[in-house]
C-alpha cells in the first residue's frame, strides 16, 4: 500500500466533511421476515427456517414489532414518517446472503428528514438525518476456521436492522464521535437496540471527503468501512482524511472507492474494487406490498416515546438547579436519570442526591460491574440515608460505610446504622459525660485550652470522638468542649 | 440500445453465469432481437401513470413478533452440498477484501 | 363428488399412468411418483371418521410446488434430487381435504416456457396427438388430466402456463386472481405475476380444487384476506343479466377464422343462456408481451439468485474459489431458456437501463390493468377471448425465442392485470382442442365459474369436437 502513508500534507489547509451510515439491529424476539429466534449465541444455523435459508418457494412475512421499533427510532430522530414506504431488493451474490438479495428499502424509505443534536454548550450543533430505512441483516461468514473454506452461519440472516443515514454535516472526527455518542444514547433511551458496536448490534460506515478550507463545493468522497469501535471510527477518519489531503496536495484526484480500516496497522487501504460490485439492481420487492402506516399508529408511537436525552438534560438542569456537567453524567442512561430523580424527589435536596449518585452509586456500580437496574440500593433507600445524614442521625463518614453495607445486603439504612452502631449519639448527658471524662483525663491540654490556646479544641474534640468510637455528633461535641472547658 | 458482447459478459458476471465465447455472440443477438420488440413501449405516454398501487391494493399484513420457528421436516445436512460442525462450507473467498461486497 | 374411496381412486390413477405410459418412455408427464406411499396416504384418508371432500380426487402436482415426500426440482438440473423440507400451503390444504398427491408433473424449467420443451427431463407429449406439445409451462399437469390420470392437477401461472396447456390439451385451466391463492411453497418465477392454478377435466373439478386451495395464508404477504365463496354454487347460476365483452384486440383479422368461429359459437351458446354480448376494446393489449417479457425475466433474475450451490441443490466446484463455484453451478444447472431470461432480466434491471425498461414496463402494465378496470366499470361482467391463437404445435416447431413468447399473447394480460381467468374447451380445429378464455373482475372467480359452467353446459359434447 505504498503511497498511502506518504509524509503528511499540510492538513490544516483542508476541512474534513463526514456523513455516517449507521446500521442498528432492532431488539425483537424473532427475525424480520420469519419467526426464527433473533437472539444471539445459538449453535450455527440452528435459528433458521425455509424463509431465512431462502429455500425454494419460501416467502417473507414482516414482523410488526420490527416496524414498531423502526418507527420509534425514526420519531426519536425527528424524522417525518412516510405513510407509505416500499421494500426493495438489493441484488448481490454473497454466500451469507441466502436469497442473493437483501430486502431493504430504496427510493421510498420508512422515514426522511430528521436531525440529531450533538455536543454541548458552545460546541452544540445539529446534524441532519437524511433517512431511516428498514432492512434485514445477512448471515456471518467465518474465513479463518477451516483451511481453504469459508464457513457460513445463517442465524443472523434476516434479523431486523434500521439504517440511519446522516447528511454530510460533520466537520471532524470528533464530530463523528459526538454524533455516534448522541445516537447511541438516544437509541438506548428509546430501548430499540442493544447498540453495542463490539457485538455488532451497531455498525458504522463513513463517507469522508476533504476540501480546502472555505471551499463551498464538496470533494470526492470515499466510503470507509470495517470499524468496530468509536475510537476506531475516529482514527479511521483521521487516517483517511490525511490520505486524501496528501492526494490533493500532490495535485491528484481522490477516487470514489471503498476503503477498509485496519485498526491493527492504523491505516486505511482500498477494498479490492470489482467492476460489478455496485450494480445492485434495486427494484420493488414483489413479495411484500407497500408498508402502510396509518396516521393513528404513527401518532401513537410518537406519544409513547420517553423523554429524550436532550430534553431530560434541560429539565434536570432547570428543575434541580444542577450544573451542565453533572446533568450530563446523571442522564447518561434513562435508568440512571430515573434513579437520580426518584432519590432527589424522595429526599428533597437534589444537590446532595446528585453528589451521592455521581459519587458513591456510580463508584459502587463500577466496582461491582452491576447495572443500575439491578442495584440493591433502591432510590428510596438512598433518599432515606441522605435524610439520616441531613438530620444528623449518621455522620457523613458513617453514611459511606452504611451505604456500602446497603449495597451488599440490600438492607434499609436505619437497620444497617443501628446494627453496626453507626447512629450518632446526640444524647446530651452521654456527650457531656464523654467530654468531662476527656477533660479530666487530659488536664494539661484542658488547662492550656482554658488559657486561650484555641487550637487545642480540635485535639480535644478528636479525643471525644475517639472515646465515642466515632458515634458522637462532632458539632455538638465542639460546642460542649468549649462550654465545659471554658466554664 | 444495442447489447454488445461486452454487455453480455458484464451482465453474465452480475448474474454469476459463465458463458462460453461462441454462446456470447449468439446471446447478444438474441437479446437484441428480444429487446427490439420492447422498443414499442417507449412510444407510450405514461406520464400520468401511478405504479405503486397495483392489483388488489392490499396493504402489507404484519405478523406478531413470536415463534414458534417454522417446522422443517429434513435436516440441513440432508440438503446441503457441504456442511461441517453445523456450518455451510463454501470455497474460501479469494481475498478478505471480497467481503466489502457485502455492505 | 365421486363415490370412490381414496384407495380406489389412487389405484385407478396409477393403473392409468401405466396404461398411457406417463413416464419418460411415453407422455413424459410424470417426473416423480411413489405408488406405495400414495396408497398408504389413501388408506389413511379412507380411515378418517368423516368422508373428506377430496377423498376421491387424488392430484397431480407440478414439479415447482413444494411437497414433502416427492422431489421438487422445477424440472431443472440445479435442483436434481432436492426434496423440500416443508410443504406448499396449497398442498397442505389439498391433503387436509382428503386428497392424495399422486405424482409430480413435468414442466418447463422453472416454469419458463410455452411448450414444455424446456424441461431438463425432456419434453412432454400431448395426449391428444403425441407429435405435438402439450403447451407450457404446466404441460405435465395438463397432459396428466387429459390422459385421465388425475381429475385435478395443480399448475402454476405466470403468463398463461395453466390456461395455454389446458387449451392445448382440451381440459379446463384456472388462473385465480393474484392474491387469491397462497404462493408459499410455489417456487418463484416472477413474484408479481405468479399464481398457483388448477387444471380439471371439467369446470366442476376445477371449481372444487380452487375452493380448497383459495384463501388468505399468513405465510404469503400478497395473499388476500377475503372470504372464499363456494365456487361450485356457480353451476346453478343463470346467465340472464350477465354482460359478456368480446375485446376486438383478441380477434384480429389475422386470427385463424376457424378459431374465431369456435369462439363465436361459444358466445352464441352463452347468448342462448341469457347473456348479452357486446364488443369492447382493451387498447393496450398489443403491449402486453413486451411488458411481460421485461417484468417476468427481471423478477426471475432475482428469484433465481438463491440457486447458488451453497445450501442445497447442485454444486459444481473447481479449484478456483467461490466465484467459479457460483458460475459453474449456475451455468451447469440452468438450461438455455432460463439462462437467456436471467440475462435479459439482469440487463433490464442494471444501472442505466432500469428506467427505460423495468420502470417503463411497470407503467405500461398499469395501463393494461386500467384497460380491464374500465371494461368492467362499463358494465361488462365477463370478458371472453380465445385462450391461444392456434392449437398445439408440433414438437420442435418453434426455435425463435420471441416467436415462442407470442404464445402468451392472449393470456399474459390476465397475469399483468392480476384478474382471474380460465380456459375451457370450445371445440377442435383439425382434431386439436381450442380453448376459450373467460376473464372477470379481481376476486370474482364466482362469476367466472358461473359463466364457465353455463358454457360447458351449453356446448356439451361440441366442446370436444
Amino acid at each position: 500500500m505504498t503511497g498511502l502513508r506518504d509524509a503528511p500534507a499540510d492538513i490544516t489547509a483542508y476541512e474534513m466533511v463526514v456523513g455516517l451510515e449507521v446500521h442498528v439491529q432492532l431488539r425483537t424476539h424473532t427475525k424480520a421476515f420469519c419467526s426464527c429466534d433473533a437472539t444471539y449465541g445459538a449453535p450455527p444455523n440452528v435459528n433458521t427456517c425455509p424463509v431465512c435459508l431462502a429455500l425454494p418457494g419460501a416467502l417473507p412475512a414482516l414482523n410488526r414489532e420490527a416496524v414498531h421499533l423502526a418507527m420509534r427510532a425514526a420519531h426519536a430522530l425527528g424524522c417525518t414518517l412516510n405513510p407509505v414506504s416500499v421494500f426493495a431488493r438489493k441484488n448481490y451474490f454473497y454466500p451469507d446472503l441466502p436469497k442473493g438479495y437483501q430486502i431493504s428499502q430504496y427510493d421510498r424509505p420508512l422515514a426522511l428528514a430528521g436531525h440529531l443534536e450533538i455536543g454541548d454548550g458552545d460546541a452544540a450543533r445539529t446534524v441532519g438525518i437524511t433517512r431511516v430505512h428498514m432492512e434485514e441483516d445477512a448471515g456471518k461468514s467465518i474465513h479463518d476456521r477451516y483451511p481453504g473454506a469459508t464457513a457460513i452461519d445463517l442465524n443472523r440472516a434476516g434479523v431486523p436492522l434500521i439504517e440511519i443515514v446522516s447528511e454530510p454535516d460533520m466537520r471532524s472526527s470528533a464530530d463523528a464521535v459526538a454524533y455516534l455518542t448522541a445516537l447511541k444514547q438516544i437509541l438506548e433511551y428509546i430501548d430499540v437496540s442493544d447498540v453495542n458496536m463490539e457485538e455488532g448490534s451497531l455498525r458504522v460506515d463513513a463517507n469522508v471527503s476533504a476540501r480546502r478550507v472555505g471551499a463551498a463545493a464538496l470533494g470526492t468522497k470515499t466510503e470507509v468501512k470495517n470499524m468496530n469501535s468509536f475510537s476506531g471510527v475516529q482514527r479511521a477518519l483521521e487516517a483517511e482524511f490525511e490520505r486524501q489531503c496528501g492526494v490533493l496536495e500532490r495535485g491528484e484526484r481522490v477516487h470514489q472507492q471503498t476503503m477498509l480500516w485496519d485498526g491493527a496497522r492504523n491505516e486505511v487501504r482500498p477494498a479490492r474494487s470489482k467492476e460489478a460490485s455496485h450494480d445492485y439492481r434495486y427494484f420493488p420487492e414483489p413479495d411484500l406490498p407497500p408498508l402502510v402506516l396509518d396516521s393513528q399508529w404513527i401518532d401513537e408511537v410518537r406519544r409513547e416515546l420517553p423523554e429524550l436525552p436532550r430534553a431530560r438534560r434541560a429539565r434536570l438542569a432547570g428543575e434541580y438547579g444542577l450544573a451542565g456537567a453533572d446533568v450530563g453524567v446523571l442522564t447518561a442512561t434513562t435508568a440512571l436519570a430515573d434513579y437520580f430523580e426518584a432519590a432527589a424527589k424522595a429526599h428533597g435536596d437534589a444537590k446532595a442526591a446528585a453528589n451521592w449518585v455521581m459519587g458513591e452509586v456510580l463508584a459502587t456500580l463500577n466496582t461491582s460491574n452491576e447495572s443500575i437496574e439491578s442495584f440493591r440500593v433502591a432510590p428510596a433507600s438512598l433518599a432515606r440515608l441522605l435524610d439520616l445524614v441531613r438530620d444528623g442521625v449518621v455522620s457523613h463518614s458513617a453514611a459511606k460505610r452504611v451505604f456500602a453495607l446497603m449495597a451488599e445486603t440490600g438492607d434499609a439504612p436505619d437497620r444497617v446504622a443501628e446494627r453496626e452502631g453507626l447512629v450518632q449519639v446526640r444524647d446530651a448527658d452521654e456527650l457531656t459525660r464523654w467530654v468531662d471524662e476527656v477533660l479530666a483525663e487530659h488536664p494539661a491540654e484542658a488547662g492550656r485550652f482554658r488559657a486561650g490556646e484555641k487550637k487545642l479544641l480540635g485535639v480535644l474534640v478528636g479525643l471525644v470522638m475517639k472515646k465515642s468510637k466515632g458515634r458522637a455528633d462532632p458539632r455538638r461535641v465542639n460546642q460542649l468542649v468549649s462550654e465545659r472547658a471554658g466554664g | 440500445m444495442a447489447v454488445t458482447r461486452d454487455d453480455v459478459a458484464h451482465i453474465a458476471g452480475l448474474a454469476r453465469l459463465a458463458i462460453s465465447d461462441d454462446r456470447m455472440t449468439e446471446l447478444a443477438e438474441q437479446l437484441n432481437a428480444i429487446l427490439g420488440h420492447m422498443e414499442v413501449l417507449q412510444q407510450v405516454d405514461t406520464r400520468h401513470v401511478e405504479t405503486t398501487a397495483q392489483e388488489g391494493n392490499e396493504a402489507l399484513p404484519l405478523r406478531p413478533d413470536a415463534g414458534p420457528r417454522f417446522a422443517m421436516h429434513r435436516r440441513l445436512d440432508e440438503m446441503a452440498p457441504e456442511m461441517r460442525d453445523g456450518f455451510f462450507l463454501v470455497p474460501r473467498l479469494a481475498t478478505h477484501e471480497d467481503t466489502s461486497d457485502a455492505s | 363428488m365421486t363415490g370412490l374411496t381414496a384407495v380406489d381412486a389412487v389405484t385407478a390413477s396409477f393403473a392409468r399412468m401405466e396404461a398411457v405410459r406417463a413416464g419418460a418412455d411415453g407422455l413424459n408427464c410424470v417426473l416423480w411418483s411413489d405408488r406405495e406411499r400414495s396408497l398408504a396416504e389413501a388408506r389413511a384418508v379412507d380411515a378418517r371418521a368423516e368422508r373428506a371432500p377430496l377423498a376421491g380426487y387424488p392430484v397431480a402436482v407440478k414439479d415447482n410446488i413444494a411437497t414433502l415426500d416427492l422431489p421438487t426440482t422445477c424440472a431443472s438440473r440445479i435442483l436434481e434430487g432436492y426434496v423440500s423440507p416443508y410443504e406448499a400451503t396449497v398442498v397442505s390444504r389439498l391433503r387436509a381435504a382428503g386428497s392424495v398427491v399422486l405424482c409430480k408433473t413435468n414442466c418447463d424449467e422453472f416454469a419458463m416456457g410455452s411448450s414444455n420443451e424446456n424441461s431438463a427431463y425432456g419434453p412432454v407429449r400431448n395426449p391428444i396427438d403425441t407429435r405435438r406439445v402439450p403447451g407450457g409451462s404446466s404441460g405435465g399437469s395438463a397432459a396428466a388430466v387429459a390422459a385421465g390420470i388425475a381429475r385435478i392437477a395443480l399448475g402454476s401461472e405466470t403468463g398463461g402456463s395453466v390456461r395455454q396447456p389446458a387449451a392445448f390439451c382440451g381440459v379446463v385451466g384456472v388462473k385465480p386472481t393474484y392474491g387469491r391463492v397462497s404462493r408459499f411453497g410455489l417456487v418463484a418465477f416472477a413474484s408479481s405475476l405468479d399464481q398457483v392454478g388448477v387444471l380439471g377435466r371439467t369446470v366442476d373439478d376445477a371449481a372444487l380444487g380452487m375452493e380448497v386451495i383459495a384463501g388468505r395464508d399468513p405465510y404469503d404477504s400478497t395473499s388476500a384476506d377475503r372470504p372464499v365463496p363456494g365456487y361450485r354454487d356457480g353451476a346453478a347460476r343463470s346467465m340472464r343479466g350477465v354482460t359478456i365483452g368480446r375485446p376486438v384486440e383478441y380477434f384480429p383479422t389475422s386470427l385463424d377464422p376457424r378459431v374465431t368461429a369456435l369462439c363465436d359459437r361459444a358466445l352464441d351458446a352463452l347468448r342462448a343462456q341469457g347473456a348479452q354480448v357486446r364488443d369492447i376494446s382493451l387498447p393496450h393489449t398489443d403491449l402486453a408481451i413486451p411488458v411481460y417479457y421485461i417484468i417476468a425475466p427481471a423478477e426471475a433474475s432475482s428469484n433465481l439468485a438463491r440457486f447458488d450451490g451453497v445450501r442445497y441443490g447442485l454444486r459444481v466446484t473447481g479449484d478456483d474459489g467461490l466465484r467459479a463455484m457460483y458460475e459453474r453451478t449456475r451455468s451447469r444447472g440452468f438450461g438455455p431458456e432460463v439462462t437467456r431470461r436471467v440475462l435479459l432480466g439482469t440487463y433490464v434491471l442494471s444501472a442505466g437501463y432500469y428506467d427505460a425498461y423495468y420502470k417503463k414496463a411497470q407503467e405500461v402494465r398499469a395501463c393494461i390493468t386500467d384497460d380491464f378496470r374500465r371494461a368492467f366499470a362499463s358494465g361488462v361482467d365477463v370478458i371472453f377471448t380465445p385462450t391461444t391463437p392456434t392449437p398445439a404445435f408440433e414438437l420442435g416447431a418453434t426455435s425463435d425465442p420471441y416467436e415462442m413468447y407470442l404464445n402468451d399473447i392472449f393470456t399474459c394480460t390476465g397475469n399483468l392485470a392480476g384478474v382471474p381467468a380460465m380456459s375451457i374447451p370450445v371445440g377442435r380445429v383439425d382434431g386439436l382442442p381450442i380453448g376459450g378464455q373467460l376473464i372477470t373482475r379481481h376476486f370474482d372467480e364466482s362469476g367466472m365459474f358461473a359463466a364457465a359452467y353455463a358454457l360447458e353446459r351449453a356446448l356439451g359434447e361440441e366442446a370436444h369436437r
